[in-house]
């Protein structure tokens, strides 16, 4: 039996393709269900807030002027996604977010890996990461701003010590979870211990780091608008807390809103990298 | 993979012995364990299943060490209660689960071996796989992922695999258990081709009889826990076998031999609760 | 699994094997970086590392200790935050899983609520304060609703997760028995999903932890957040580190209540 090469679609067969996906989609009761969900939802929040205005979400702004504020070309206070301010206060999140977790990967990932592969550094190293870890990482905001030189660094470090534990446990996990099997069949293969790291330990944790860095994202970002709002420089956080504190609630609701997006975008991003790297699982066949 | 210039890979074992010793309560695996088997011979075990086979294997491999006694490959001492070689490319294992990386291609399991252990370079490795894989009949894997084949041919791509180091010794741990009877007999012949060719000592571990006797030249039957070699069949069935040899009345006279010995232990086996290692 | 007794010389008095098996090179070798890791504090603060030599020495932060572990204060604190944890918690509970069981069980209702929920979950908690503060009369129901959103999210994720992992012939073969959808709802469904609802609790109390700590920070009275943030404020380093070792020691104390519940909630799942 040879196992032949499945024919990729061409320009004209994949769009053909696509029309017939996008049938499917429309035609499809599942996806009707969603869209009505998705109404009921803005619609319920609209008639809480604008029209019934009970007596506690009046003060709560309405779904219409949420989008007028973030999305208008002349906002009333000053942000909406066509002015400066607010892509200054998205890049200074995003900045921060981003550098802290490329450290944690770059530290947690290494940590968790010789944690997993070699046992004596497990047992020195260990107890200590389990006495650390479980200090939440919002609680080392006091001590960093303290002890750190600038607000800015002791933001950026709370963000790193957040993902920094995720990576690594998982990290950790993932080493852990590799069959006994495959290092024994590497050592028959005349693997030296730098071949076993190489080509077992590494490719092996991949799945699970990969769900490490989707979880030590989002707690990233978590970490971050704490930091932000109680360091007062800039960011989506502090654009938060100043709606709050100036009575411009659109500014709140749109500036969680925006957080979720980047959120979700940068988990996603993680996501698509780690199918790219492990294309051995997405070509998993059903047999 | 070539046959073997010089007769090599002659494992003799000797009164050996395995102590387990999970949560302070000694459990006994292997008992006074003996066996000699020569250069070249396909020997199979056979017997319950957590009977402590694979204890013999592991310890054989270079995994697992042994509380008593000694084994010897061509006359080096491997295993000993202070001695233990580590695993090797000289005795080449096929797990029962499979352990092909699924990381890695088919192609790059295969040559990962050679490769490795500095005996080819990569271009090398990759044309004599190559080669490999069309002489058997197994052209257009090459760049497939372990799990998008089906368990037939990762087994055999496993095999391959072990086969392309030149090994002294291939131990198989149950490699066939759970297929299905029309595959296990193309794994047969397949085996059996490869056996003929590289002549390299099979070391086969099996709780099916008809397979045992199929396979091999040599068949031990051992004893539920703590195993120890209940009885040593010959099976001078001529080779090159194929499915044809299971209906000759020589076949059936070497089973009925054995059948008793083998019912008799699977029985003890199950009495005794053993749960199924699957 | 057939265990045979073996000879005299290999047996073993089971107390000293254990005790031998405790003592054994891997907690000696944890023991010591502990050790080491507070020389090193010490040694930092004495040769004055820039910036780490504002740290208090180990012996200060060990002395504020006994005298904090002494303020009835201190254990106040302790019950306040532990108070809300546990609000926040249990209502996340109340109204994740059945949530998640019915988003598991029937699909007009998933696809229903779907949308909004996804659309909610990304929003990093800490930034519902403001929201929160402003909805809510009291800062008191404010920070229990925080705690609540928290956990909640991850509760109806982990449940609903576990409900579509419950093997399909499990449910065939209730049916085949002669199980109502009801019995088959209350006997396979919800035990079924017990070990994603564990889970979904185990991960989500790390996480409201966190939530709380921030809420207290900012917007709380009493409570080990709060204690820790005035001890901020009043540049007490020492009782910042000891907020910092208590929180963290709740937490450690909350997550091991969960395990422990999971345990007993699941007899037929052996720890291993």
């Amino acid at each position: 039996m040879d196992a032949g090469e499945c024919a990729l679609p061409g320009t004209s067969t994949g769009g053909y393709v696509m029309v017939l996906r996008l049938k499917e989609w429309f035609g499809n009761p599942e996806f009707w269900r969603k869209v009505l969900g998705l109404l009921l939802f803005l619609g319920i929040w609209y008639v809480l807030t604008a029209v019934l205005t009970l007596p506690r979400f009046d003060k709560i702004p309405d779904p219409v002027s949420v989008l007028r504020e973030w999305f208008g070309t002349q906002p009333v206070y000053g942000r909406s996604i066509f002015t400066k301010l607010y892509w200054l206060d998205v890049i200074y999140s995003v900045l921060r977010t981003y550098s802290a977790f490329a450290l944690a990967v770059v530290l947690g990932v290494s940590l968790g890996l010789v944690m997993g592969w070699s046992r004596v550094f497990f047992d020195y190293s260990f107890p200590l990461v389990e006495i650390l870890r479980p200090m939440p990482p919002l609680s080392w905001i006091p001590l960093a701003v303290l002890i750190l030189p600038g607000v800015e660094i002791a933001v950026v470090y709370v963000t790193f010590i957040a993902a920094f534990f995720a990576t690594v446990l998982n990290t950790l996990l993932g080493v852990h979870s590799i069959d006994e099997a495959y290092f024994r069949a590497a050592k028959c293969l005349g693997s030296k211990p730098k071949d076993i790291f190489v080509h077992v330990v590494v490719p092996g944790a991949l799945p699970f780091i990969f769900t490490g860095l989707q979880i030590a994202m989002g707690v990233a970002w978590m970490s971050l608008v704490a930091g932000e709002i109680i360091s007062g420089q800039r960011g989506l956080g502090y654009a938060i807390y100043e709606g709050y504190s100036l009575f411009q609630y659109e500014q709140v609701v749109a500036g969680m809103f925006t957080l979720g997006l980047l959120g979700f975008g940068s988990s996603a991003g993680i996501r698509a990298v780690g199918f790219r790297l492990m294309a051995w699982q997405a070509r998993k066949r059903g047999m | 993979m070539q046959a073997l210039g010089k007769a090599q890979g002659a494992i003799s074992i000797q009164n050996v012995g395995k102590i387990y010793d999970p949560g302070g309560v000694n459990v006994v695996a292997v008992e006074t364990c003996s066996m000699d088997i020569q250069a070249g011979e396909f020997a199979v075990i056979v017997g319950p299943s957590g009977c402590g086979k694979t204890t013999l294997l592991n310890a054989i491999a270079g995994f697992d060490t042994i509380t008593q006694g000694e084994i010897y490959l061509d006359g080096q001492l491997i295993a000993s209660p202070t001695t233990k070689l580590s695993p090797g490319a000289d005795r080449m294992v096929v797990f029962q689960n499979g352990a092909l990386f699924p990381w890695k291609t088919v192609l790059d399991n295969i040559t990962y071996g050679p490769v490795i252990q500095g005996a080819m370079a990569k271009s090398q490795a990759l044309e004599a796989a190559r080669e490999l894989l069309k002489r058997l009949g197994l052209s257009g894997l090459e760049n497939r992922y372990p799990e998008e084949l089906s368990s037939g041919y990762q087994r055999r791509v496993e095999i391959i695999r072990a086969l392309i180091n030149n090994p002294r010794v291939l131990l198989l741990d149950e490699p066939f258990r759970g297929m299905d009877a029309v595959s296990k007999s193309v794994m047969h012949e397949f085996l059996l081709e490869l056996f003929d060719t590289s002549r390299c000592t099979m070391f086969f571990i099996t709780h099916d009889l008809d397979e045992a006797i199929f396979l091999g030249d040599v068949v031990y039957i051992m004893t539920t826990r703590p195993a120890m070699v209940k009885k040593v069949l010959r099976v001078d069935l001529p080779r090159p076998r194929d499915h044809r040899a299971l209906g000759t009345e020589k076949y059936l006279e070497l089973k009925r031999q054995t059948l008793e010995a083998v019912h008799e232990e699977a029985l003890k086996a199950f009495r005794a609760g053993e749960k199924e290692l699957a | 699994m057939t265990t045979t007794k073996v000879e005299n010389r290999l047996c073993s008095p089971l107390i000293l094997h254990r005790a031998k098996r405790f003592l054994n090179i891997r907690t000696l070798r944890g023991i010591v970086s502990l050790i080491g890791f507070v020389v090193l504090w010490q040694l930092v603060v004495v040769f004055k590392v820039p910036y780490l030599h504002n740290l208090p020495y180990p012996a200060e932060v060990a002395e504020t200790g006994m005298q904090t572990l002494g303020k009835k204060g201190y254990w106040l604190n302790w019950g306040i935050s532990l108070k809300r944890i546990f609000a926040g918690f249990i209502i996340a509970q109340l109204v994740g899983i059945p949530l998640g069981l019915a988003m598991g069980t029937s699909r007009v209702i998933k696809d229903l609520t779907f949308p909004a929920f996804e659309m909610l979950r990304p929003i990093p908690p800490i930034a519902w304060i403001p929201l929160a503060i402003l909805f809510w009369p009291t800062p008191e129901m404010s920070i229990y609703f925080l705690t609540f959103i928290g956990a909640f999210f991850i509760v109806v994720i982990n449940v609903l997760q576990g409900v579509t992992n419950i093997p399909v012939n499990l449910k065939r073969a209730a049916a085949s028995l002669g199980a109502k959808p009801s019995d088959i709802f209350w006997k396979i469904m919800v035990p079924g999903s017990l070990p994603s609802i564990i889970t979904g609790m185990t991960v989500g109390m790390g996480v409201t932890w966190n939530v709380l700590i921030a809420a207290e920070m900012i917007a709380g009275r009493g409570g080990l957040g709060r204690m820790t943030w005035e001890a901020y404020t009043n540049n007490a380093l020492p009782t910042i580190i000891i907020g910092m070792i208590s929180i963290g020691a709740a937490g450690y104390l909350c997550s091991s209540l969960i395990r422990a519940l999971g345990d007993v909630a699941m007899p037929w799942k052996k720890r291993f």
